[in-house]
């Protein structure tokens, strides 16, 4: 059988050294009434080859964003991916380990995961990050919990311009905690500051922004927080890391936590995952923070080494009074980010995200001048921007598609009031050509 | 050994990647973006070339022990063998270089391997319905118990309380008490069962569910599970099954037909998916018909040999995570299962057992076993005698760390002092499990001998050992130039 290495005469051996007759007696304690009647009907077994026949005809019935030029963002970027990251995560010493639970055979993970909590929090501008999430959705969701626990507060506020997919986890974590949420508006394509003062009050444990906003467009990190402060309630800001590398860190804003997810680093989109959440915030908030931290100690000869720290707050020695029930990290996923940034360094990163801003601002300035095209509003932005569409987006969706090209996402899918609106996105890897490309055909001046 | 960090083989001017050509008239960032919205203060990232930056990682991965350096048997966290051609097939771009936003018509293969792995999955448990979405097995816990909660709710019963046994992991009080549950602990019996008349008392008319794992982490089969479910059952609660331990069971018995309502798997232990030294992993939810219309949504379905997502779940709970599943983990898990067919994994749980069963015996003179009873696929024992010498199971582990070996899990179960929890897996031959209860022997003696030798491993390690008090008492959790 498959990866099961015993021989006839080995497992003949065990079963005389145990004394038994066959394998059969040792499952003795499963009462007969429990067990299965016949097999599993499930396919194979198969051997490699004709495993990797069948799936990579499964493969081949996607379309890849090589054989199609996406305009898709909203959470998930066609950023280059260099080559050394996947050479360096198929490391085995790193990809088959556990969570590393014993520190000296585990510094390749421990120092990894602190270099990347350095990393984010030189990007998000905080003074603590933890080991990483499960993705930014549930980061966001974490942060929120962590927030209400921090102020002893029950409400959080979040604005309509978060990633609807981040609000739909919010509210799911919210309903088992009792949380309430109270979605704040948006005006001019960011959340409206001016209505915001009005809902906060004394209740209020936190209020989440994400920057750049769903729509692309940088909101006024800020005013948010002076407001947000004057009643001591925190600010959660879940941030794009790429854009960073240009953009004012949350940190320098005033923000108490930022999350995000860090699929732009060097992590495949893989169809919604896996991804990189990760999350940071305060000096002043640390202890509550949930997930793995790892921090920097020394070892019996007197050397610089890593560790898990501060696992009073962890579900595994607290049980039910832990800040959080998350056990694992996404820590292949950090040590990519890691790496990519690594290579990046602080310049490559900022060319990236430059080249983003002006790409995209390239594709937005020819695409509003087309007959019918509109800008949906007038606020700066960073990759992602929405234009207001001649016909419903999903027919013009359909025609780019007939010629190669995956359009932008039809943003009436999550906002009724933008129906005819579409959120398009341009990172460094869409060449001048894809571009043109993409405007010729929405003015129809190719089919 | 000692590696510098990243940040400190940074040479200002240094960089490891070019980017691509920007082809696109230049334009000056401050005349596309306020001010004020341009960062002051750079990321203090390294600058490094790409050799700088693959020779650290490789070295870093040097100081670190997986599954493929050497023996794992780490219980409860089924570090068996990943098989090489998973990742091959994570790696086609036809799975890594889709986005989850592109129109379905373009994704057929990929919702097609979700749907087959919901279908399969269903077929292990015994389930009727399976959700790929849960990001972890605590993420699992999650989505299962919010599950129970809303179709309480949606029954008009209002049930507060969340049983667990006293061997149960961390994660499932936790997740109870996340969940807005009060936790109740119940007791184990002498033979590491749950105490059915402790259970008895525990249950009543605000009993929400019991979560269980069966085996338990004891190792240990749950006789009892039968009258379990009944008790549970006939009190109205429903019941958990927290999977880390189903690699005992595949075809042999399933949660479903010991009663279980809900249940969660770990795809990076029972399924092979590797662990990434800490993740990603992946939890998916099965749950029984009655069940089905709280999954996350979306769920993928198929209709005229056509597969889509589907939205439309009045009554979901909702979403615990953006998009649709960590797919390109059941990228591997599917591989893995048709790799095995349905008799392969049956043969996985009985190897898996055998192994234990096996190592058990191999060490049972030598190592006090609490329970004396065939274990599943793992088992748990603890040294004696050593105490007044000073030699507690840590440093046998530490010490283990010498031999070549990651030493068992310890300290968990809480139940059981000084506790080592060993699971082997079905990936490891009869040499290695022979070898290494040589090896424990050996340390063994050594500790009876020589304790100082012990009380001071590792000594063979890329650093010795690490002082995790002071790392608690005065965090140092980032680098600071």
């Amino acid at each position: 059988m498959r990866f099961i290495p015993h021989t006839d005469e080995e497992r003949k051996e065990m079963i005389a050294e145990l004394g038994i007759k066959g394998i059969d007696e040792l499952f003795q304690d499963i009462p007969e009434e429990v067990r299965l009647k016949k097999d599993l009907n499930i396919p194979g077994p198969f051997s490699e080859l004709e495993v990797l026949r069948k799936i990579k005809s499964m493969a081949a019935k996607n379309k890849t964003v090589d054989q199609l030029v996406s305009f898709l963002g909203a959470g998930v970027y066609d950023h280059y991916i260099p080559s050394a990251v996947h050479h360096i995560i198929s490391r085995s010493e790193f990809y088959t380990a556990y969570t590393p639970y014993q520190p000296e055979i585990s510094q390749g993970v421990l120092q990894s995961i602190f270099e990347f909590q350095t990393m984010i929090c030189e990007l998000t501008g905080m003074d603590v990050a933890n080991a990483s999430m499960y993705d930014g959705a549930s980061a966001a969701a974490e942060a929120a919990l962590m927030a209400c626990a921090a102020t002893r507060r029950n409400k959080v506020l979040v604005s309509k311009t978060v990633h609807p997919e981040y609000r739909q986890v919010l509210n799911t974590y919210a309903t088992a905690r009792e949380i309430e949420i109270k979605e704040l508006d948006y005006n001019g394509g960011v959340t409206d500051l001016s209505k915001l003062e009005n809902l906060l009050n004394e209740e209020v444990a936190a209020v989440i922004l994400q920057q750049p906003n769903f729509f692309g467009s940088l909101e006024d990190l800020r005013a948010a927080a002076d407001a947000v402060h004057q009643v001591k309630a925190l600010l959660v800001t879940c941030a794009d890391p790429v854009a960073l590398g240009l953009i004012t860190s949350p940190g320098a804003c005033g923000a108490d936590i930022v999350v995000g997810d860090g699929q732009g680093l060097g992590i495949h989109m893989s169809y919604g995952g896996p991804h990189l959440g990760y999350m940071a915030c305060t000096q002043k908030l640390m202890r509550r923070m949930p997930g793995r931290i790892v921090g920097e100690t020394k070892d019996s000869r007197g050397n610089r080494g890593f560790v898990l720290t501060l696992q009073a707050r962890e579900q595994h020695i607290r049980r039910e009074k832990a800040t959080s029930n998350i056990c694992s990290n996404q820590a292949l996923c950090a040590l990519a980010a890691t790496v990519y940034l690594s290579l990046m360094g602080r310049r490559g990163l900022r060319e990236v995200a430059e080249q983003c801003l002006t790409k995209a601002h390239y594709a937005y300035e020819q695409i509003i001048n087309l007959l019918g095209y509109q800008p949906a509003w007038s606020a700066p932005f960073f990759k992602e921007f929405v234009i207001k569409t001649p016909q419903p987006p999903q027919e013009i969706n359909q025609r780019l598609l007939e010629s190669g090209i995956i359009g932008g996402l039809d943003l009436g899918r999550f906002y009724p009031e933008l129906k005819n609106c579409m959120l398009l996105c341009v990172t460094e890897t869409r060449t001048r050509e894809e571009i043109d490309r993409l405007v010729a055909l929405l003015g129809g001046d190719i089919k | 050994m000692n590696e510098r960090l990243i940040f400190e083989l940074s040479r200002p001017g240094r960089q490891g990647v070019m980017p691509p050509k920007n082809d696109v008239p230049k334009k000056d960032v401050r005349s596309l973006l306020p001010s004020d919205m341009l960062r002051e203060d750079e990321p203090q990232l390294p600058e490094v070339s790409e050799l700088d930056t693959v020779r650290h990682y490789t070295r870093l991965s040097r100081m670190n022990y997986g599954v493929d350096v050497g023996f794992y048997p780490l219980g409860s966290c089924t570090m068996k063998y990943n098989p090489k051609v998973c990742e091959d097939a994570a790696n086609l771009p036809g799975f890594t270089r889709i986005h989850p936003y592109q129109p379905e018509e373009t994704v057929q293969g990929a919702l097609e391997l979700m749907y087959d792995t919901q279908q399969y999955l269903a077929e292990i448990t015994g389930m009727d319905a399976v959700s790929l979405q849960p990001a972890a097995g605590a993420h699992g816990e999650l989505t299962g118990l919010l599950i129970i909660k809303a179709y309480l709710k949606h029954k008009g019963e209002k049930r507060t309380k969340v049983i667990v046994p006293d061997s149960a992991h961390g994660t499932n009080p936790a997740t109870a008490a996340l969940t807005g549950f009060k936790v109740v602990e119940v007791k184990s019996d002498q033979r590491g069962n749950v105490d059915i008349e402790a259970l008895k008392e525990a249950v009543d008319e605000e009993t929400a569910a019991l979560m269980l794992t069966n085996p338990n982490t004891l190792g240990l089969f749950e006789e009892n599970i039968v009258q379990i479910a009944e008790i549970v059952h006939n009190a109205g609660g429903l019941l958990y099954y927290d999977g880390a331990n189903m690699n005992a069971i595949m075809g042999i018995t399933s949660p479903g037909n010991m009663g279980f309502d809900v249940v969660h798997l770990n795809l990076h232990k029972t399924f092979s998916t590797p662990h990434g030294g800490g993740g990603p992993g992946s939890g998916p939810v099965g749950v029984k018909a009655e069940l089905e219309p709280f999954l996350p949504s979306p769920v993928v379905v198929k209709e005229n040999d056509v597969y889509r997502l589907d939205y439309h779940r009045p009554l979901s709970i909702g979403k615990v995570r953006s998009f649709y599943a960590s797919f390109g983990v059941i990228v591997k898990a599917y591989t893995y299962l048709i790799s095995q067919g349905g008799c392969g994994l049956k043969s996985v749980s009985e190897h898996a057992v055998l192994n234990a069963n096996y190592l058990m015996h191999r060490l049972a003179g030598h190592l006090n076993i609490p329970y004396d009873r065939r274990c599943m696929h793992e088992f748990v024992c603890n040294p004696r005698g050593l105490k007044e010498k000073g030699v507690r199971t840590l440093d046998l582990a530490k010490r283990m760390l010498d031999y070549g070996y990651h030493p068992p899990t310890v300290y968990f179960p809480l139940i059981v002092e000084e506790v080592m929890m060993v699971e082997p897996t079905e990936t490891e031959s009869k040499e290695t499990l022979d070898k290494f209860a040589d090896s424990v022997i050996e340390i063994l003696k050594e500790a009876a001998e020589d304790p100082e030798k012990i009380l001071t491993a590792p000594h063979d390690t890329p650093v010795g050992r690490l002082d995790e008090v002071n790392a608690a008492r005065k965090p140092v959790l980032r680098y600071i130039k």
